[in-house]
């Protein structure tokens, strides 16, 4: 049985109805079109899937749709829109933090929280804030060294 | 599939439907129970009862007496960045700190670490060395039970059907002396795992540095998590110096009773718990005596 569902995702409001089971990652990808937000392993092994609820990162492949519900959800297709997560896109670029790129939207979702408050974080402390992101393909120094660059 | 799912404002109306539909399963940052029907391990429920608005439950206190009462809806990085958890109950801060990653952390909750009762939960041995209790609710009232007694066996738990597990509390340390406190996990690796060996410690030092007290439990040596008595005893009346750290850690071997899995064999579980309380005992004393200071 579907149940109606407001979600606010960027700062804007998206109704669906949506079946319980469903994920909230699946809910981004499907009904609301964003497909920034990648499904690496679907059971909150890889991070692909990071988006931010309330500023926190979350697994959504593993969080149900209806639970996001008057929650403020970030995505990685809102990052643009202000100078940190800017920052942290052309840092990534720079350092070379970006290889086949299906990790990046994870990648940038849990550093966005991190420096989400004005922090300056050591490398030890982002290694530790990105644990839960894998990466197949960059060995992660450059990532470390753009979240790093991001944060001064 | 058709899921039916309920999401209760309240306390009272969770614990109305959970008599209305008693084969309703409880989700409430579904770090266990979404994982395991994303993975394939158990299906997602035909029923389900969302607990997250519960803002009741949400609350970190300390009681007039000292104690500690936790909120079942509590993350564990709500009670990772809790200075007064890391200050005085600071094996629960080690736990919660090593709970999965960072994400796992905002979304997972005391009570859902609890009620999925994993042999190798994080909080359970932090939770036996503080000797916490249990609240639980249901149309009936309450009933407080201690936490030892709560987990019953991978996967059960003495909650009943219609129960809501509310809140874990810690009761006040009595001052006898300076208390330090410690958790630690062994794992392949520092983040995302599951404990192979873990181990909580917490001591008591008197005026002369000597153990008043000693409380040690082991996690995923054993169907629950549990006290190791005889390396209690070891430790209690002790200076404590390298030597009694020593034997009581050998001692924990026997509260072990390990089982051989994808992990680790049994017998690298037994070499590992007297590893691993050794280095628990060991930061439980060293912060029991900066606390003296």
């Amino acid at each position: 049985m579907k149940h109606e569902l407001t979600l606010r995702v960027n700062g804007v409001e998206y109704r669906e109805d949506v079946e319980p089971h469903r994920s909230l990652l699946s809910v981004i990808r499907g009904e609301l079109g964003l497909t920034g937000t990648k499904e690496g392993c679907d059971d909150s092994e890889c991070g692909a899937c990071m988006v931010l609820l309330d500023g926190h990162p979350v697994n959504s492949c593993s969080y149900l749709a209806l639970q996001a519900a008057g929650r403020e959800i970030e995505t990685v297709e809102g990052l643009a829109s202000d100078p940190i997560g800017r920052r942290l896109q052309q840092a990534f670029l720079e350092e070379g933090g970006i290889q086949c790129g299906f990790c990046t939207p994870g990648m940038l979702m849990s550093a966005r929280s991190l420096l989400g408050s004005g922090e300056h974080p050591d490398e030890a402390r982002i290694r530790r804030h990105l644990s839960g992101n894998l990466c197949r393909c960059t060995g992660y120094a450059g990532i470390v060294r753009a979240v790093l660059k991001a944060s001064r | 599939m058709s899921v039916t799912y309920r999401e209760p404002a309240t306390v009272q109306e969770a614990v109305g439907l959970l008599v209305e539909r008693p084969q309703a399963r409880i989700v409430a940052g579904g770090t266990d129970l979404v994982v395991a029907a994303r993975s394939g391990k158990s299906p997602l429920p035909q029923e389900l009862l969302a607990v997250h608005r519960l803002a009741e439950l949400r609350a970190i206190e300390e009681l007039p007496d000292g104690g500690l009462r936790i909120g079942a809806l509590v993350t564990h990085a709500d009670l990772e960045s809790s200075s007064l958890v890391a200050g005085s109950w600071s094996a629960l801060s080690d736990a919660s700190a090593l709970v999965g990653s960072p994400a796992t952390r905002h979304a997972g909750t005391v009570g859902g670490n609890l009620c999925n009762a994993s042999p190798a939960m994080e909080l359970g041995s932090p939770l036996l060395v503080f000797e916490a209790a249990v609240d639980l609710r249901s149309v009936e009232g309450a009933r407080t039970m201690p936490f030892a007694s709560f987990v019953a066996g991978p996967g059960r738990t003495a909650r009943a059907a219609g129960e809501l597990l509310t809140h874990v509390t810690l009761p006040a340390a009595r001052g006898r002396g300076s208390l330090g406190s410690a958790y630690l996990r062994l794992g392949y690796r520092e983040a995302m795992e599951i404990a192979v060996v873990g181990a909580a410690a917490l001591v008591v030092l008197d005026a002369d540095g000597r153990c008043a007290d000693a409380r040690i439990a082991l996690t995923a040596v054993a169907s629950t998590c549990v006290r190791a008595p005889a390396a209690e005893a070891a430790l209690t009346g002790s200076a404590p110096d390298a030597t009694a750290v020593e034997r009581a850690a050998r001692a924990a071997v026997g509260a072990a009773s390990p089982i051989d899995d994808v992990r680790a064999t049994a017998e690298y579980r037994r070499a590992m718990v007297a590893v691993i309380v050794k280095r628990a005992v060991e930061k439980a004393v060293e912060r029991a005596r900066a606390a003296a200071r």
